[in-house]
């Protein structure tokens, strides 16, 4: 019993268990990295819960917090793509985006397109709001644009539609068999957001084209994977599986989580 | 109850210490913190530096941590700079790995899973056991009210205070006693992580988390910044760790195997001169 815990026993059992501890390296759990294994499959589906719960926690209306202008200390952190190079959008920064029309189709009563002018001259709506990247760090800044929801609206969103697909010029990936465009999607809970604005405006500037030009949405209540750059076409669907991989944006198919509230 | 003053060489009663709740609680938070842990340096890799504030200072410098790699005239080398002291990591923080094939990652392989970059991965698995610790969590902290664990080991006494000193003695001799309920440093150490280390680390996880932000806007102002609660999750992370690594010194150190034994059965070896009661084995 205790009285057999002499200073030599306790060494050599405090040296056993330590090197059992060192020898837990872990490429052991390496399959976890693998899409199609049926572990990882089951704890997928906390990302589910996850967003069921933030769904159901937390009004469809309330709002990202919104910081005063102080709190804007540097230009925003541009990643991802940063100037992409298909043809499409070369051609648009060369014309200034004049040519630039955004697209709302799908699941709509009528299909509308709206020019860049045409975008800046609806209502407006400016937030200072705090950029989180999935990577972990934040960014505080200042973007301007116009609401989404009353542009869906326009165009007459069906009742069987359930998301948007945001469909982007960034050829965020260049493969062997061809470009890799960026794209994404939300729930319309996210479209309709208040603070979902297609963005032009950055820290009181025109959009640079490292952050998005011409058109970048903000959904400013998840990471910075889900706020599209580049955006050219909105289309409403009730189901993600044609598009990419099927799992609904970029890096979805890449294995991140759809949500992205977390 | 028979109050049996022991012979010399006799042994204590066997008592029936540790419930059902408190052994699978405690062998699934084992298993929770373990990949928590691991993932949770494989997500802090995709961004090795931590900050104080809202935001992460990249025209400024508001960060407290980094870890990377430079070049030096003999290759490459870690460097983490902590509080604006900078050290030289390499092997271990930054750059690691052999000469020949060294790996630029601030945690090595070795601590992470998956044990390559990949964050998507390392975020499912953080998340699945976040919810498994967090529902553990809450059926422990029922089951040890109902069941008196909690009044009986965590929560420390005013008597448990005073014996703190004569406790510290005991340790530093070794001298560990085997009682039917947790001794005063016990009491505290898993009062300390029950009740503010393990809130602690859900509540600044939830903070990073832009939709709780909407909801509970509060929390950021609680911890100062989502940056700052990245940072409190990072050193909690730190103290569980020394908690983890105490924790096994001391299982060592009292007798693994009836310490083992109490955590898989139940049943306790307690120091001869322990009062026995009824249930005891002999």
């Amino acid at each position: 019993m205790s009285g057999l815990i002499t200073r030599r026993n306790f060494l050599r059992g405090t040296a056993v268990a330590g090197s059992g501890l060192i020898l837990a390296g872990c490429d052991q759990f390496d399959f976890l990295g693998a899409r199609d294994n049926q572990v990882r499959q089951v704890m997928e589906q906390a990302n589910v819960l996850t967003y069921q719960v933030q769904r159901a926690l937390i009004g469809d209306q309330t709002l990202a917090r919104e910081y005063s202008a102080s709190e804007i200390r540097q230009g925003q952190r541009p990643n991802g793509s940063m100037d992409p190079t298909t043809p499409e959008y070369t051609f648009l920064k060369m014309q200034n985006f004049a040519p630039y029309r955004l697209t709302v189709k799908g699941m709509v009563e009528r299909e509308v397109s709206f020019s860049l002018d045409e975008l800046r001259n609806m209502p407006a709506r400016s937030q200072i709001t705090r950029h989180d990247c999935v990577e972990g760090w934040s960014c505080i800044a200042k973007w301007t644009g116009t609401p989404l929801g009353p542009i869906l609206d326009m165009a007459g969103v069906k009742p069987q539609a359930r998301f948007c697909v945001y469909h982007c010029y960034d050829n965020i990936q260049r493969t062997l068999s061809g470009d890799i465009l960026y794209y994404e999607s939300s729930d319309l809970v996210d479209a309709y957001h208040p603070q979902t604005i297609l963005s032009y405006g950055l820290n009181d500037q025109v959009l640079p084209v490292a952050n998005g030009a011409p058109i970048r949405l903000r959904i400013e209540r998840a990471l910075g994977y889900k706020q599209p750059k580049y955006l050219h076409t909105i289309e409403l669907v009730d189901d993600l599986s044609p598009f990419g991989r099927g799992k609904g944006g970029y890096w979805e198919d890449l294995g991140y989580d759809w949500y992205g509230g977390i | 109850m028979t109050d049996t003053k022991s012979l010399p060489g006799s042994r204590g009663p066997l008592i029936y210490r540790q419930s059902i709740w408190t052994r699978v609680t405690h062998w699934v938070w084992a298993i929770c913190l373990f990949f928590l842990l691991l993932t949770g340096l494989q997500i802090f890799n995709a961004h090795p530096a931590l900050y104080i504030g809202q935001q992460s200072g990249f025209e400024f410098d508001n960060s407290i941590l980094s870890i990377g790699a430079f070049n030096s005239d003999a290759g490459p080398r870690g460097r983490t700079t902590v509080l604006g002291q900078s050290f030289d990591t390499t092997g271990v923080l930054g750059v690691s790995g052999s000469a020949e094939r060294p790996s630029f990652t601030a945690f090595p392989g070795a601590v992470t899973i998956p044990s390559y970059r990949d964050l998507g991965t390392g975020r499912v698995v953080h998340f699945f056991f976040a919810w498994m610790f967090v529902a553990t969590m809450l059926i422990w902290f029922v089951a040890s009210f109902i069941n008196g664990h909690l009044r009986r080991d965590v929560v420390p006494r005013p008597a448990d205070i005073g014996a703190i000193p004569r406790d510290v003695a005991d340790h530093a001799r070794l001298r560990l006693k085997h009682g039917r309920s947790y001794g005063p440093l016990q009491k505290l150490a898993y009062f300390t992580v029950f009740f503010v280390l393990f809130p602690l680390i859900i509540m600044t996880g939830l903070t990073m988390s832009p939709g709780i932000n909407a909801a509970a806007p509060w929390m950021l102002d609680l911890f100062g910044g989502r940056q700052t609660a990245r940072t409190v999750h990072f050193i909690v992370m730190l103290l569980l760790v020394t908690f983890f690594v105490v924790h096994i010194v001391m299982v060592v150190a009292a007798g693994p195997l009836n310490e083992l034994r109490s955590m898989i059965t139940g049943w306790y070896r307690a120091s001869p001169g322990t009062p026995t009661t009824q249930g005891d084995k002999p």
